[in-house]
């Protein structure tokens, strides 16, 4: 029976999987399918506005109606294959790069590359496209030319040609601008609103910074092919055979300064990126519309068969992120805005009389912060260990340095604080210690190791939802460790045209190789290999990005926090069991330990220190005022319960510590 | 219908209304009242001469004056009005300086510098008070009566503690706390003409900051011993266009905030710790002048310059559309359980009282829209202020009453105070406070009550006495309705009135209540305090404890 039973359980897994994600698809599907109904409205705009330009009469687009039909199928097509990259790439997560040197790691990873080739083709479609629906000058690659002294010939038509490559230029740089300002990170609204007035609201952004984008690509674009733009004209000449019109044209090709500087052109070029960028932006900005909004979960039901769409199991199942989210916007939604729903969580089993629910619920909250309050610790302990690292190695190196080479005296720049592995993985949290890899992660059986890392550490929950399924980013992240790293820097070294600099280098390396312990080793290495200005450019950590690293996902738990705070302030009144009781002592203790472990975060040197804000732009950079946002939802959740409470609260358990923490939130003292 | 002829006639000249005890009104005599007062204890009050404020005696920009005149060429010039004035400033430029530029270069900019000022002030005509300076503006929309020349230019309560803010005319804010000895003074580079002063809730430190080009979100924290925290205490919220705020909302729950602005159709909903907004736009109104959200946190009254106002709900964030028939709403406030809205329309003498189902019921606008232009004027329920001849005993004021400037409903909803603007050219219709009772069920009533009259200071006759310019009532005050008025004497002083009114309170209790709550006020305001031993002893239903705070 045991074995069956399980065998059910795992198949309503999979049902509830596949009915939820087909739920997403869906989403995701008739966003693809509001943007392909969009495009031919923008498509006439974009008509009026490439004809509008040229002062002309309107043209009848008599040569190419088929042509035009083609081309916006054509478009179509594009707009599908944003929308599947869309769905394909976008993360609730984002992924902080901590360095130069792992951004670099994101922009050139294989996948990446594959995406950027195919916004390359996509751009150019577009071109092509925009080059059709223009016609005039634009309207095809060859043309007829009579030289006087040879057989009419076909000549390339560069005006096409520039705009073709244009296509592909604003294409690739929009991958990459994608990456470098996480596009795909797709941020839940502060206010919830309905689809059509989020859109309506966004649309004036989604043109402005597609207009605004497009004139720094094309800009850009025209620096380029004012330097580089004979190569592939060549080349194109020379595999379609085509001749380059001497003769009527060579006054000026394009790659001059009087041919770039037709008006006209650069009209064309900036419309035609627009109309991109606006696509682009359009489709992502329908995308997150529909991926985001609000899915209400049934608290219970009374059928089994629906008892994995359920709100507990869906927190507690699901392994999905965006579900995950979904499931925790909809929990502090629901607590804080719907009477009839907090009821179902407070309410008991009917056999049995268990508050399954409310335990679910507060579990998988409570475990979600007691997750971060670690991760928090965790990493703490790391910066401080570091700091005594830093000190005991600057140390030694000046003895050995001072032993083996002349000339490496200076001081040490603080490398070890700076290594793009002190961003503490998450797998720290969950499962049994690993023996710590890296020389700086924290060493919990030394005698180092502060005193609250160990409480902290110690119940380890097996449940927590990083167990097992670290999603995140930082554990790739932390793969280049210290011998990965100097190895780059050596193979970096060889390319260096500074000969002279890595000889030096390699005889340092050596010297110290022969001199030192294995121990410290890596130590020697990095502090010796962060004196050069370019690897420090490289591989220096930028600063914030830990932090906004370890709040990440932040949301999560902001959302948790609400949850919690609201539904333990309504029970006060509507709970007529009793259940949320029981749980209180916990979830202020941990309330209160998250907050302390805040607080310490916030002491850090960059910590708190603001994100310079982006006026405009169609990047979400939610996640970087993340950690701000989560400390003051923290007071916030605090406050919500003891004001509830009030003097109540000194009848619950907890530790002293915790005690006068609490009073001094009820005495607004925070 | 109800008049402010059914009120009580005000008191005597020289007799101030101290307290409400026992369902009746005790009043004093202003110097006896002084003189029995300071030997029981001391004057809670405030000092704000306004010969000791630094005002501000130069615009920012006006330090150029300062320095020599220097030409510069023509770019540079064109540059820098670029980056000053942004597009038309760069067209004054051109047209100016015709001598250096080609003439039809100077023409056409003209032309065009023409044609946007023509546009211009067809939109100004449109919506009268985008021709208004940004100070004017606030002062036209502000909550308090007078704004430009009160010293006071904001007041508010913490939500949780004693403490208040004060935002001075010089653009300092003080905070007052009476459990600690400091006193903090906020002053920020971009802290201009301060509309409006709110603490979060929910929280000890934060306070948000209607300013002339943004809102700035201060965090005090109660435990400092600084009496002046740096500016990196402030978070500075801004959005292009969205300026001069006039008016902010903290949600109940103490997770966003709201701020308006009469130029920006869009209200800007903030979450304040992230710095990001969402802009809820309609264009309807032309701004958006005046907030205030319920005290359930689900819905938000926004009023604009035009003649309507629109009701938001805070769960998907949908609006009805309310046309008033006549002026704009000028204030409005919510009962204490969210029900039922008061709004006032500039011009008239009227209180309205939407009819509750319309607030509670599921949002539905289009619906609504036809129900409000076609019935509000039958279901909204009217009750008027007239002007009216009040007083055979008090000469000086011969009739009180006039539009009305802000409402204020305390907190546990017994009591409604409502601030008349007066006539500032008649000098014998000074403004007024009339306090109304008030009862929500079964069935919404106001029940005139009193009038304040003269404030705490001594009163000569020929002059009009003091003027309430801005109330609240305290938000969390235990023993009934603490209303606090700042108002403006004849000496330029500014007053603050604590006066409470609460049932049901054992007079011992709310003595050494009251005084825990002042705490040592000798230590912490610097001067005097006032309390009233006939009030406080007294056993009554009904009991208030006024205490003045007289700012010479």
């Amino acid at each position: 029976v045991e074995p069956q039973h399980r065998l059910c359980r795992c198949e309503l897994c999979i049902l509830l999987k596949s009915i939820l994600k087909y739920s997403q698809n869906y989403l995701a599907a008739a966003s693809i399918a509001w943007s392909v109904l969009l495009l031919p409205p923008a498509t006439a705009v974009f008509v009026i506005f490439s004809k509008f330009s040229l002062f002309h009469p309107i043209q009848s687009t008599s040569g190419g109606s088929s042509c035009a039909i083609f081309s916006q199928i054509l478009l179509c097509g594009v707009v599908l294959i944003i929308g599947f990259l869309d769905f394909e790439c976008y993360t609730v997560i984002p992924t902080v790069a901590c360095s130069k040197i792992a951004l670099l790691g994101q922009l050139l990873h294989p996948r990446q590359l594959a995406n950027s080739l195919v916004h390359c083709i996509m751009g150019m479609i577009v071109a092509w496209c925009c080059a059709v629906i223009i016609g005039f000058r634009y309207e095809s690659l060859g043309y007829p030319c009579a030289q006087t002294d040879s057989p009419p010939q076909i000549c390339l038509n560069e005006y096409q040609l520039i705009l073709l490559l244009a296509g592909a230029f604003v294409g690739f740089s929009h991958s990459v601008l994608g990456v470098m300002h996480n596009m795909n990170y797709v941020s839940f609204p502060t206010v919830q609103q309905y689809k059509y007035l989020r859109f309506k609201g966004s649309l004036p952004l989604v043109i402005k910074c597609s207009a605004i984008q497009a004139l720094y690509s094309v800009r850009n674009y025209i620096v380029v092919y004012f330097f580089l733009g004979y190569i592939p004209r060549v080349w194109i000449c020379k595999t379609l055979s085509l001749q380059m019109n001497r003769y009527t044209c060579s006054a000026h090709t394009l790659d001059s300064f009087s041919g770039l500087l037709d008006l006209s052109l650069l009209y064309h070029l900036w419309l035609s990126a627009t109309f991109f960028l606006f696509m682009q932006y359009m489709t992502l900005t329908l995308f997150r519309i529909f991926v985001t909004e609000v899915y209400s979960f049934p608290v219970q039901s009374s059928f089994t068969e629906e008892a994995f769409q359920c709100l507990p199991r869906v927190l507690t199942d699901s392994q999905t992120m965006i579900l995950k989210f979904l499931a925790l916007q909809d929990l502090a939604l629901l607590s804080q805005h719907s009477p009839v729903r907090r009821c179902e969580v407070f309410s008991l089993s009917q056999p049995g009389g268990h508050p399954h629910n409310w335990n679910a619920i507060s579990k998988e909250c409570l475990s979600l912060l007691t997750d971060l309050t670690q991760r928090l610790v965790a990493y703490h302990d790391t910066v401080a260990t570091n700091g005594r690292a830093k000190s005991l190695s600057s140390g030694s190196e000046k003895r050995t340095s001072s032993e083996s080479s002349e000339g490496f005296t200076s001081p040490k720049p603080t490398f070890p604080l700076k290594t793009p592995a002190s961003v503490f993985a998450r797998s720290f949290a969950g499962g049994p210690l690993t023996p710590p890899t890296a020389p700086f992660t924290p060493d919990l059986d030394s005698p180092f190791a502060s005193p609250t890392l160990r409480r902290l550490t110690a119940p380890v929950e097996q449940g927590s939802p990083w167990y097992g399924s670290v999603q995140s980013p930082h554990v790739m992240r932390r793969a280049p460790k210290l011998w990965t790293l100097h190895l780059e820097q050596i193979s970096f070294c060889t390319f260096t045209s500074d000969r002279r600099t890595c000889e030096m280098l390699l005889s340092a390396f050596l010297s110290h190789f022969k001199t030192q312990k294995t121990l410290d080793f890596p130590i020697q290495v990095k502090t010796f290999l962060a004196k050069r200005v370019l690897i420090m450019y490289l591989f220096s950590k930028l600063p914030e990005a830990s932090s906004q690293a370890l709040f990440a996902d932040s949301q999560a738990h902001i959302w948790a926090l609400e949850g919690l705070s609201y539904l333990v302030q309504a029970s006060f009144s509507e709970d007529q069991f009793g259940v949320v009781q029981t749980t209180l002592p916990s979830i202020l203790s941990c309330m209160l330990g998250l907050q302390e472990a805040v607080d310490r975060h916030f002491k850090l040197p960059h910590a708190s220190s603001k994100p310079a804000r982006l006026s405009s732009s169609m990047s979400d950079s939610t996640y970087k005022t993340l950690r701000f946002a989560l400390r003051a939802t923290l007071k916030t959740a605090i406050y919500r319960i003891t004001t509830t409470f009030g003097e109540h609260l000194k009848a619950v358990q907890m530790s002293a510590e915790h005690r006068k923490r609490l009073q001094q939130f009820l005495e607004y003292k925070e | 219908m109800c008049s402010l002829a059914l009120f009580p006639p005000p008191l005597a000249s020289g007799q101030t209304t101290l307290c409400e005890s026992n369902n009746q009104l005790l009043s004093g005599t202003g110097t006896g009242t002084e003189d029995r007062l300071q030997q029981d204890s001391s004057l809670l009050s405030l000092h704000f001469p306004r010969e000791s404020l630094k005002l501000h005696c130069r615009a920012e920009s006006s330090s150029k004056a300062a320095f020599l005149d220097h030409s510069e060429t023509l770019w540079m010039r064109s540059a820098a009005a670029w980056r000053d004035g942004g597009f038309t400033g760069l067209l004054n430029e051109i047209t100016t300086s015709h001598t250096e530029v080609p003439k039809w270069l100077s023409m056409s900019s003209g032309c065009i510098l023409a044609l946007l000022r023509w546009v211009s002030s067809f939109h100004g005509s449109l919506f009268p008070h985008l021709t208004l300076s940004s100070e004017d503006m606030i002062a036209e929309f502000s909550q308090v009566l007078n704004w430009p020349d009160c010293v006071v230019r904001a007041f508010n309560w913490h939500p949780h503690t004693d403490k208040f803010a004060v935002a001075l005319l010089d653009d300092s804010i003080k905070i007052y706390n009476p459990k600690s000895a400091t006193t903090p003074t906020l002053k920020h580079r971009l802290q201009r003409s301060v509309a409006a002063v709110q603490w979060k809730p929910l929280c000890a430190s934060a306070l948000a900051v209607a300013c002339q080009n943004c809102v700035l979100v201060w965090h005090v924290d109660p435990c400092s011993l600084s009496n002046r925290p740096s500016s990196g205490c402030a978070q500075v919220l801004s959005h292009p266009g969205h300026s001069p705020v006039t008016s902010l909302a903290w949600a109940p729950s103490g997770s966003l905030l709201v701020s308006a602005s009469p130029v920006d159709t869009a209200m800007m909903v903030w979450d304040a710790a992230a710095e990001s907004c969402v802009p809820l736009q309609r264009v309807g109104g032309g701004g958006v002048t005046f907030l205030s959200w319920s005290p359930d946190g689900s819905h938000v009254l926004a009023s604009t310059p035009s003649a309507l106002f629109r009701v938001w709900e805070t769960r998907m964030w949908t609006c009805e559309r309310w046309p008033c028939l006549k002026g704009r709403c000028q204030s409005g406030c919510w009962s204490p359980d969210g029900s039922r809205l008061l709004f006032t329309v500039q011009g008239e003498t009227v209180i309205y009282s939407p009819p509750t189902e319309r607030l509670i019921g599921l949002p539905l606008p289009s619906l609504y829209q036809k129900y409000s232009l076609q019935r509000k004027p039958q279901t909204a329920r009217k009750f008027t202020v007239r002007d009216g001849i009040i007083s055979p005993v008090f000469p000086v004021w011969s009739s009180v009453g006039g539009e009305i400037q802000s409402l204020a409903w305390d907190p546990r909803g017994e009591r409604l105070a409502v601030l008349l603007k007066g006539d500032p050219n008649a000098a014998r219709r000074p403004a007024i406070i009339a306090v109304f009772k008030t009862r929500t069920t079964p069935i919404f009533e106001l029940l005139p009550w009193f009038v304040l009259s003269s404030l705490c200071s001594g009163f000569v006759q020929e002059e009009p006495g003091v003027e309430p310019r801005l109330m609240q009532f305290h938000p969390n005050f235990k023993h009934g309705a603490l209303l606090t008025v700042v108002s403006l004497t004849w000496k330029t002083k500014i007053t603050l009135f604590l006066g409470t009114v609460s049932p049901f309170v054992s007079a011992s209790a709310s003595l050494s209540d009251y005084r825990a709550m002042l705490g040592n006020p000798i230590h912490l305001l610097q001067s005097d305090f006032f309390f009233f031993p006939s009030s406080v002893f007294s056993v009554g239903p009904m009991e208030k404890l006024p205490t003045c705070l007289s700012i010479s």
